[in-house]
């Protein structure tokens, strides 16, 4: 548990914003996937803490970005957060993906609309090893795709909208990279319907596969089993086994 | 200096703030965020004979000030705790007490039988008032015949602290709580969860994957302490109190309720070091009134 302070807050537009956050000492180490359970201050309808992917790690500047959708009480407090303000996190929690050890593997990271938040993350660090990324994004229209020079900065980005206004028309799934190239991996996070469908094009090309799931949670670090997902192992909590799965061992 | 040590029928602890079942894992969870021996005692997760899944999701409804949970008594049963649980937790200098629930008395007793033997585990919370199982759980707490019949069968085969949780949703926690006491109960601990639902209107369907679950946090803390006041008033065994306690003001009002201890349960997921600042407000406290010992405000209400 950390108090850090905002040094920026970058709105967008006007449902998305981003928190870069910094500390006094050193941040610790955190790997793509994993999140912080942030706590949301003076909202007198936000009672627990708000679960939000690690978007990026700059650890050179001392740099900590969320990427945050205003949905609710909660996310809107954290929109009027202002430069100098202080932010109490519990981090970095969760699991993270694995990396294959071929580093010539084709990589394809899957985005869905505030899901793209831990694949900037998971891009820049594979970057960072030595691999060449694909990214996929996709969202209902163009102003719903994120960060696309931040993106560009780790790999190539491919872009769906369903409307047709930024990329190829239609879904993530739709695109037609994945008729075009054969992957080694696919990295996803979005909603669950758009990470199914991965899921089965994955299945159908025996690719390996890893989603990035949410789930209701009280806590985020494995106190309280609120937070289950079903698996082949079982009932496991998604802030402790995950958020990252195989797709294999899903129940879904 | 003052003496926080209270006493829990057979047992002493050496301070009154204790950590609530289901809330608080088996201690390690939270080994992370602090020295989790500082604390008077720790509640483990509820344990049942056999490994339950629990309940289906979504498991969890935030609700104004609180929270809805419909967990289910998740647990991989009472051997896995004795021979994999145990060994890691037995050396943390505290006292732990394992949350012991059943869905037949049969269950209970060969449970609460098994924990007796374990040397380091010097109490069991006898949870008789889990909203969240169909059978058992909440239905053995929610008439006198029944607990009675379920704390007679326990108290034959456990001989360390029998400290029975019970549950808030009855006429009259108050006969409860004596019909526990009359079948041998040590202490009694209260409140679990209120029973209570949350509703998407957009879907127009519950949020829970069982329609109803347990409240708990501070929207339940006036109906927790006016129970307390209420079972305080007509037991003479000690009172364990909990329901909605956030920081250590809140623990002192229960304890002015007549609670000879307290417990932390969801506070702990919004800052998982609050039960060793809720121990440092108490001690505060007392210096600050000129108290000696924490024991001369345990049910020094005024009325
Ligand atoms: C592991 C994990 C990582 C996450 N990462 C991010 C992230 O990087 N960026 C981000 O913006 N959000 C992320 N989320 C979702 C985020 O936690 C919720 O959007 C947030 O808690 C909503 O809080 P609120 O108070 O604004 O809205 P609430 O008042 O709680 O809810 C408002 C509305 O949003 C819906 N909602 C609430 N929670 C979720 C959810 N988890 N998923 C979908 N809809 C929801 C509710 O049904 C409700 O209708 C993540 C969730 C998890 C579990
Ligand atoms: C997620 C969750 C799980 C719980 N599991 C149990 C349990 O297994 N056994 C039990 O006796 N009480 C259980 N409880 C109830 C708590 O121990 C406590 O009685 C209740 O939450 C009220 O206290 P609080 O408002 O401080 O949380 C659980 C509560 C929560 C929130
Ligand atoms: S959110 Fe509490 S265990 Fe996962």
């Amino acid at each position: 548990m950390l108090d850090l302070v905002v040094k920026e807050n970058k709105s967008l537009n006007n449902q998305y914003f981003i928190l870069i956050l910094t500390a006094v000492d050193k941040l610790p180490e955190m790997l793509p996937g994993q999140f912080a359970e942030v706590r949301v201050d003076d909202s007198p309808t936000t009672f627990l803490r708000r679960p939000i992917s690690i978007n990026f790690v700059d650890y050179e500047k001392n740099e900590l970005w969320l990427l945050v959708q205003i949905v609710g009480d909660g996310t809107q407090k954290l929109s009027q957060l202002k430069t100098g303000d202080s932010v109490n996190l519990i981090f970095p929690l969760g699991n993270t993906f694995t990396i294959p050890e071929n580093k010539k593997a084709n990589l394809l990271l899957i985005g869905g609309g505030v899901g793209i938040a831990p694949m900037l993350f998971l891009g820049s660090y594979l970057n960072d090893l030595g691999y060449s990324c694909n990214f996929l994004l996709g969202g209902r229209t163009a102003s719903n795709l994120l960060q696309l020079d931040d993106f560009s900065r780790f790999g190539n980005v491919y872009t769906t909208t369903e409307d047709g206004s930024h990329g190829e028309k239609g879904f993530v799934t739709q695109h037609s990279i994945l008729n075009k190239q054969n992957f080694d991996a696919i990295y996803t996070c979005g909603p669950t319907p758009m990470m199914k469908a991965v899921a089965a094009y994955a299945q159908k090309n025996n690719v390996f596969c890893e989603v990035s799931l949410e789930n209701t949670m009280a806590c985020g670090f494995g106190a309280c089993l609120c937070c289950v997902t079903d698996t082949t192992d079982g009932h496991l909590c998604v802030c402790t086994e995950g958020p990252v799965f195989n797709i294999t061992k899903l129940k879904w | 200096m003052v003496d926080l040590k209270v006493n829990l029928g057979t047992i002493q602890l050496k301070n009154p703030v204790m950590t609530a079942s289901g809330t608080f894992g088996y201690g390690t969870e939270y080994a992370d965020f602090m020295d989790v021996s500082r604390i008077g005692g720790i509640v483990v997760k509820g344990t049942t004979l056999r490994d339950r899944q629990g309940n289906a999701y979504p498991r969890m409804a935030e609700t104004p000030s609180g929270m809805l949970n419909a967990v289910g008594l998740q647990n991989k049963g009472v051997d896995y705790f004795v021979n994999h649980i145990y060994p890691e937790i037995k050396d943390v200098n505290t006292s732990i007490f394992v949350n012991v629930s059943g869905s037949t008395i049969e269950d209970y007793i060969e449970t609460a039988a098994k924990i007796n033997e374990l040397d380091k585990i010097p109490g069991i919370e006898l949870n008789i008032s889990c909203p969240n199982v169909k059978e058992g759980g909440m239905a053995f707490g929610t008439s006198c015949p029944s607990a009675a019949q379920v704390v007679k069968a326990v108290r034959k085969v456990y001989s360390k602290e029998l400290m029975v949780k019970l549950s808030p949703n009855v006429t009259s926690i108050s006969e409860i709580a004596k019909a526990v006491e009359a079948e041998g109960a040590d202490s009694v601990s209260l409140i679990n969860t209120l029973l209570g639902m949350a509703i998407d209107a957009d879907k127009r369907k519950p949020i829970l994957s069982t329609v109803t679950g347990g409240l708990s946090g501070p929207a339940v803390k006036p109906v927790a302490l006016c129970m307390v006041w209420q079972v305080a008033k007509s037991v003479k065994i000690p009172v364990v109190g909990m329901g909605g306690i956030m920081n250590a003001r809140d623990a002192i009002e229960f304890l002015l309720a007549g609670a000879s201890a307290v417990q932390i349960g969801t506070a702990n997921f919004i800052d998982p070091t609050v039960s060793v600042k809720v121990l440092e407000g108490i001690e505060t406290y007392l210096l600050q009134h000129n108290f000696s010992s924490v024991n001369e405000i345990i049910g020094a209400l005024e009325i």
